[in-house]
């Protein structure tokens, strides 16, 4: 008893589940977030449909008439008071493939991060010391994480131009609350990840600090799980 | 086993910078902080009581004059607000501090600083959310704060924001605890600390993190849709634009349901701590106590709209929420038949904390069938909004949490202080508690019935609700007299307090075997469990009575417990940042009033000014390590 007892004293004893504490930390804030985009997704959807006044997401709207159409331009409709739909799938799925690629970019940080020291893990030649670079895949994640928000700017701008603001209607408030608040996990996301690479700029990540890497690569996989959640229920789902 | 059961009374290794302003505002001490959420949850306590007494004041006969309607309407909010907010989740959380690394025989909480960092958000969100009081603006939407009452067209001054910025300041407090709580429960437990030999106050706790975990965000959802709305123009609860007002009734439940049992299963877990001690035998059907305690957190998320019967759901949603309702009551029953059960042929001890237990067993069920009652849709809508239902919910909030809280205080005071609270002023604290609660709110339940609305200000005479009102009203007498004496007990007893020892009261569990108050490694070795009552398995290995207490005077020459430092135990530095962190955020969000008065920029200009404050503190926080090298 007292040799065990004497073993425990130097440091801190085990843990229960022998993971690290960031980690339970990191999934129980991850099951807490699934609520806060729920409530978000959940109050978009219900509010969808049921604007008084255009622009609408998927359908054309005549502004002076309060006309809408699902297929095509509104006949008759004065010039200038004619709305396209707003939301444009095309330009969406490029950012979304960007931020889909960032995961991809994550998992090789994480990667890198773990099998720093170890001769030749990613294979032979330029291609293999590529791969091993984790200051390399963390900035690729953190740029196309800043690509992502770079489309959402330019979303949101051309939006207000279009006459869609977060005041227009009900579309409008729902619409830029939601990715308004997905944007911003991913700002935080990107602040992250930069933290991070300035870190190993000083003084170099190693398998000793992959959980730092392994807690973020969560977060953001899961903001990005998120994004795969708003663009289908949201975009792609008329 | 040989744990550390016989340790006598102690002083402190006297390490430095134990006491001072300093210490107090850098600490990272679960039991520190512990204190520091039960000293100031309960000043909140009496503020909260005396925006009630106020209530009472003006209500106790007809056509009152005492105040006002506007400030009524604020008294009755602020009430509310202060007691869910300000006391009870924080007075729950003082516990969850002191008591669940003691529990499940830990050293600290996961996250010290973040533990800090959740107290200091409370401390300051408690004064924001009072310093409405100073500027004439006391929030005045009731706690639920119902669309579109508070949406800025009916409600334009700043009485609504300073309650949903202070909500807000609130929840980051709660969730952060949630976290740290939740990892420290998962991942802290001693040796042979299965889940299934937790302490069942542990058990709650780590239910009641999940269930604040996973309702906040949707508040904190509702809140932000509340804020866009009256800030930036937004249309969630604008009806003009096809905004819907029950979005809120619907979030706002969804939220404030759980909510209900984030307030009560920390006093059920308080309770099954108190009644085993007191009845000498385990807690009967333990692990029927822990699954109910799930059931209820399950179905406590199914069963919001039964809050909103009034508002017209339809048949089949009022039956599928009544029903859900009333299942609730099956998993609630087999708790309170299960502490019946403990106490059935135990040798009772009649102490004040087990008096305060088995009120709450007794008038907790008085409150819960009258629960039931409101499940079923038809009987509701006569109930609603009357003071039946303010009759309810006080038997289950004060006659259920309060008393499990103060059953709470009585038990481990000696855990916090090392010494034990004064029985013979204890008793008074219970008597005229008691009675003052039950002279309060039992008339309710028939000013209730016989048509007395809620949150009226005035009343006409002849409508056969004087003589209640009055009994209403002089049982808070009774009830503030009560709480003064037990507030002096409280006051008194941490100097002048018998000395209590490591284990006043002949308990099981593993937080009685180290000293009172603990050293602040709390364990010289980490504890091996081998079943749910240790300390019992250790003192009557053969169902022996477990000894008397040996009674020890501060005279005895105590013996000097060793330091950390000296037992080689690594512990977390103060920090003063989680302090500055809370203290930005706090301002951050409160920076947001200046959006009311229409000075956007302003507005603009402190939130960026703060929140690069918040983001340098933290970084500084996370940039420094918890512990020195070792």
């Amino acid at each position: 008893m007292s040799s065990t007892t004497a073993a425990i004293h130097a440091g801190h004893p085990p843990t229960t589940t022998g993971l690290d504490h960031r980690k339970i930390a990191i999934w129980a804030f991850i099951g807490s977030e699934c609520m806060l985009f729920a409530s978000l997704i959940s109050t978009y959807l219900i509010y969808k449909g049921r604007s008084r006044t255009g622009p609408f997401p998927h359908e054309w709207w005549c502004q002076a008439t309060n006309a809408t159409s699902a297929t095509g331009p509104i006949a008759n409709c004065p010039a200038g008071a004619l709305y396209k739909p707003i939301l444009n799938i095309p330009v969406t799925s490029q950012s979304t493939f960007v931020l889909l690629m960032s995961s991809l970019a994550m998992v090789l940080a994480l990667a890198a991060v773990e099998n720093k020291g170890k001769k030749g893990w990613a294979g032979p030649g330029w291609g293999g010391r590529l791969m091993e670079s984790s200051k390399l895949w963390l900035l690729a994640t953190a740029i196309l994480g800043a690509g992502f928000l770079c489309y959402q700017a330019f979303e949101f701008t051309s939006f207000v131009h279009e006459g869609l603001t977060i005041k227009t209607n009900l579309f409008g408030s729902s619409f830029f609350t939601l990715t308004g608040f997905h944007g911003a996990h991913v700002t935080a996301g990107v602040l992250w990840l930069l933290t991070l690479l300035a870190i190993d700029m000083k003084r170099g990540l190693g398998p000793r600090d992959a959980l730092l890497v392994d807690i973020s690569a969560l977060y953001w996989h899961f903001v990005d799980v998120v994004w795969i959640a708003i663009f289908t229920l949201v975009y792609l789902i008329r | 086993m040989a744990t550390t059961a016989t340790a006598p009374a102690y002083t402190h290794a006297g390490s430095e910078a134990e006491s001072g302003l300093w210490s107090w505002l850098t600490t990272v001490d679960h039991k520190r902080i512990a204190a520091l959420y039960l000293g100031t949850s309960l000043f909140w306590f009496l503020v909260g009581g005396l925006e009630a007494s106020i209530i009472r004041l003006q209500l106790m006969f007809p056509n009152g004059r005492v105040v006002s309607a506007e400030m009524f309407n604020e008294l009755f909010t602020m009430h509310g607000t202060t007691m869910i907010f300000l006391v009870v989740m924080p007075l729950s959380a003082a516990f969850f501090n002191l008591l669940i690394p003691l529990q499940i025989g830990a050293r600290d909480v996961a996250f010290p600083r973040l533990n800090a960092f959740s107290y200091w958000v409370y401390l300051f969100g408690s004064i924001f959310l009072n310093v409405s009081w100073f500027v004439g603006s006391a929030p005045d939407g009731g706690w639920f704060g119902y669309t579109p009452l508070t949406t800025l067209a009916y409600s334009k001054n700043l009485n609504i924001d300073f309650w949903m910025l202070g909500l807000q300041i609130l929840g980051v407090s709660s969730l952060a605890a949630g976290f740290n709580f939740i990892t420290t429960i998962v991942n802290m437990r001693a040796p042979g600390m299965y889940f299934m030999r937790m302490p069942i106050f542990t058990w709650m706790a780590f239910i009641t993190q999940f269930l604040i975990v996973l309702a906040f965000p949707v508040i904190t959802i509702a809140l932000v849709f509340l804020q866009f709305d009256r800030f930036f123009g937004t249309n969630f609860y604008e009806i003009a634009q096809g905004g819907d007002p029950l979005l809120w009734q619907h979030l706002f439940w969804i939220f404030g349901h759980p909510e209900v049992y984030i307030l009560i299963l920390p006093a059920f877990g308080l309770v099954s701590e108190v009644l085993p001690t007191f009845s000498r035998k385990p807690l009967f059907g333990y692990p029927v106590m822990v699954y109910s305690g799930m059931l209820i957190a399950f179905l406590g998320f199914g069963v919001w709209a039964h809050h909103m019967f009034a508002v017209g759901m339809g048949p089949i949603a009022d039956t599928v929420f009544g029903v859900t309702t009333m299942l609730i009551a099956i998993p609630t029953g087999v708790k309170i038949f299960n502490w019946i059960f403990t106490m059935w042929g135990g040798v009772l001890r009649f102490t004040t904390a087990m008096k305060f237990a088995i009120t709450l067993v007794a008038l907790f069920t008085i409150g819960g069938i009258s629960g039931v009652m409101h499940a079923s849709p038809p009987a509701d809508l006569q109930q609603t909004d009357t003071y039946f239902v303010v009759a309810h919910f006080h038997y289950v909030l004060v006659a259920g949490s309060m008393m499990g809280l103060f059953a709470g205080v009585y038990y481990y005071y000696p855990k916090f202080t090392g010494r034990l609270l004064d029985e013979r002023l204890g008793s008074w604290h219970f008597w005229l508690f008691f009675i003052g609660v039950n002279l309060t709110f039992f008339p309710m339940h028939f000013s209730g019935l016989y048509g007395m609305p809620r949150r009226i200000y005035r009343y006409d005479a002849g409508q056969g609700w004087e003589t209640f009102n009055l009994l209403s009203s002089i049982g808070v007498g009774f009830q503030i007299l009560g709480v003064v004496i037990g507030f002096w007990n409280f006051w008194r007893s941490r100097k002048s307090g018998e000395v209590a020892g490591n284990d006043p009261w002949g308990a099981p569990t593993l937080e009685w075997s180290i000293p009172s108050p603990p050293p602040d490694y709390n364990f010289a070795h980490v504890p091996r469990v081998t079943s749910r009552y240790p300390l019992w398995d250790v003192k009557t290995p053969h169902a022996e009575p477990p000894p008397q207490r040996a009674s020890m005077s501060p005279r005895e020459s105590p013996r000097r417990l060793p330091t950390a430092k000296e037992l080689g135990i690594p512990m977390p530095n103060p920090s003063i940042k989680p302090l500055f962190v809370a203290l930005f955020m706090t301002l951050m969000f409160a920076s947001l009033i200046a959006i009311h008065k229409d000075r956007m920029q302003l507005a603009v200009v402190l939130v960026i000014v703060f929140a690069t404050a918040l983001t340098a503190s933290l970084y500084a926080w996370l940039l420094t390590p918890l512990e020195d090298e070792h």
